[in-house]
């Protein structure tokens, strides 16, 4: 059964409102490591279309974001820019830096690493936003139809980028290979609901952890074993998990970034 | 004094013919099919708009020029313009008037077909030659892609198509 906003229980409430904040603090975060990249990218093929990607997931935060402010939990600019680490519920993949330094000085960003988050990522989102069109609720399933269409582009380019370096030379396999180590490490969390994980299961609002899980990986298999690559294993206990608020150092600074323009003048109209 | 009739949803579609996509001055919002519904209650308006992508920079600014084409009316109450996810918006929903437009602007029309792999096929927006190469899936705004033409040796953008079957 679905259901529409009018008509949730104070229970479901509150395990949409955390699923809903899993998904936009996940976008939010991996649009701005995105856009980091901009007029970094190798080529500028690569740039026009990493900030079209970033572009496009801050669009998808947005929504969620409005999807939230529908449901009375804030308004989506305040939700996006005004939370402290603690309360975000990004996982930890999405917030990690790009590389060593910073954009605005010499950043030694790791293009490698790039690439494998942004596949390995955008395939689990994939596999969220396909089980979100069919969410006992509706404005989700709704705007999850939209957010797929989308993601289409994304997937296709990132998996090309991924096939191509893990078959280029050594020293790109080596480094991709390495990338590769770095995220798994940081997959623990990708797929937990967090505290309100019987709720969010149980109301059907998207499938199980362990159905998200598994689809995941059947959806990296073909592209793996093509490229004779083991498969990845997913950490069974995330060392944190940004689901419960817990995270690094790096989403401290990030949103210290992030919110500084918008901090300086909240009310403004930009 | 003046008194005025009540406000059609005929009116309303009229002037939204006025306003353009803010960057593609040839192709209305109506063309690329982004309007859902337009509803009148006595001189109030409600237009009901389809994101075309999530991301588009350019949905603030057709938000505010809806807006004020609408109250340009003669006689319009209270008007509203709003956008809904759902239904999705999809390159199908683009007329044959917005192809004509977008041709114009040098931009190639989204093709209405995918080939059994997910892949694409546009002709040159120039010279019309099917001899092209993808440059770019991704183009200089969400919705555009970036190709070159072999025959007349040009770089031509297309619009992407988007389908709910991808």
């Amino acid at each position: 059964m679905s259901v529409s906003q009018n008509d949730l229980t104070l229970e479901n409430r509150e395990a949409i409102t955390s699923l809903l904040f899993q998904l936009a603090d996940d976008d939010f975060m991996y649009a701005y490591r995105g856009s980091e990249w901009l007029g970094l990218a190798p080529h500028i093929e690569a740039d026009i279309a990493s900030s079209s990607i970033s572009q496009d997931s801050m669009g998808h935060a947005a929504m969620f974001y409005t999807l939230l402010e529908d449901l009375g939990a804030g308004n989506a600019n305040d939700l996006a820019h005004s939370r402290k680490a603690i309360d975000r519920r990004n996982c930890i993949l999405t917030e990690r830096v790009n590389g060593e330094g910073y954009y605005m000085e010499t950043p030694h960003y790791d293009w490698a690493y790039a690439v494998v988050r942004s596949y390995l990522y955008t395939q689990a989102k994939k596999v969220k936003i396909d089980s979100l069109c069919g969410s006992s609720y509706k404005p989700l399933a709704e705007a999850a139809v939209k957010v797929r269409i989308e993601l289409y582009y994304h997937r296709l380019h990132w998996e090309i980028w991924f096939k191509q370096l893990m078959s280029s030379t050594d020293i790109a396999k080596n480094k991709m290979n390495a990338a590769l180590k770095l995220v798994m490490n940081d997959f623990g969390d990708v797929f937990s609901y967090g505290n309100q994980k019987l709720a969010i299961e149980m109301t059907k609002l998207i499938g199980t952890e362990e159905e998200m899980k598994a689809n995941w990986t059947a959806s990296i298999e073909p592209v793996f074993t093509t490229l004779q690559l083991e498969l990845p294993k997913i950490p069974d206990s995330p060392e944190k998990n940004g689901r419960m608020g817990e995270h690094t150092k790096d989403l401290d600074e990030a949103l210290t970034t992030l919110s500084e323009v918008y901090l300086l003048d909240p009310v403004a109209i930009w | 004094m003046t008194t005025f009739g009540k406000v059609s949803t005929e009116q309303v579609y009229e002037v939204l013919i006025q306003v353009k996509d803010p960057e593609i001055d040839s192709v209305s919002i109506i063309d690329l099919g982004m309007v859902e519904k337009v509803t009148t209650e006595g001189n109030n308006v409600k237009v009901v708009l389809l994101p075309t992508f999530l991301g588009c920079p350019a949905l603030e600014i057709i938000k505010k020029n809806t807006m004020n084409a609408v109250n340009e009316l003669p006689g319009v109450g209270e008007v509203l313009v709003e956008f809904v996810f759902h239904p999705p918006w999809t390159s199908d929903r683009i007329t044959e008037k917005g192809h004509v437009g977008l041709r114009a602007f040098g931009i190639a029309p989204p093709p209405r077909h995918f080939e059994e792999d997910g892949s694409w096929h546009v002709d040159c927006a120039y010279c019309g030659s099917t001899y092209v190469t993808m440059d770019n899936i991704f183009g200089p705004t969400a919705c555009r892609s970036i190709l070159y033409c072999k025959s007349c040796k040009n770089v031509f953008e297309a619009m992407k198509p988007v389908s709910t079957l991808m």
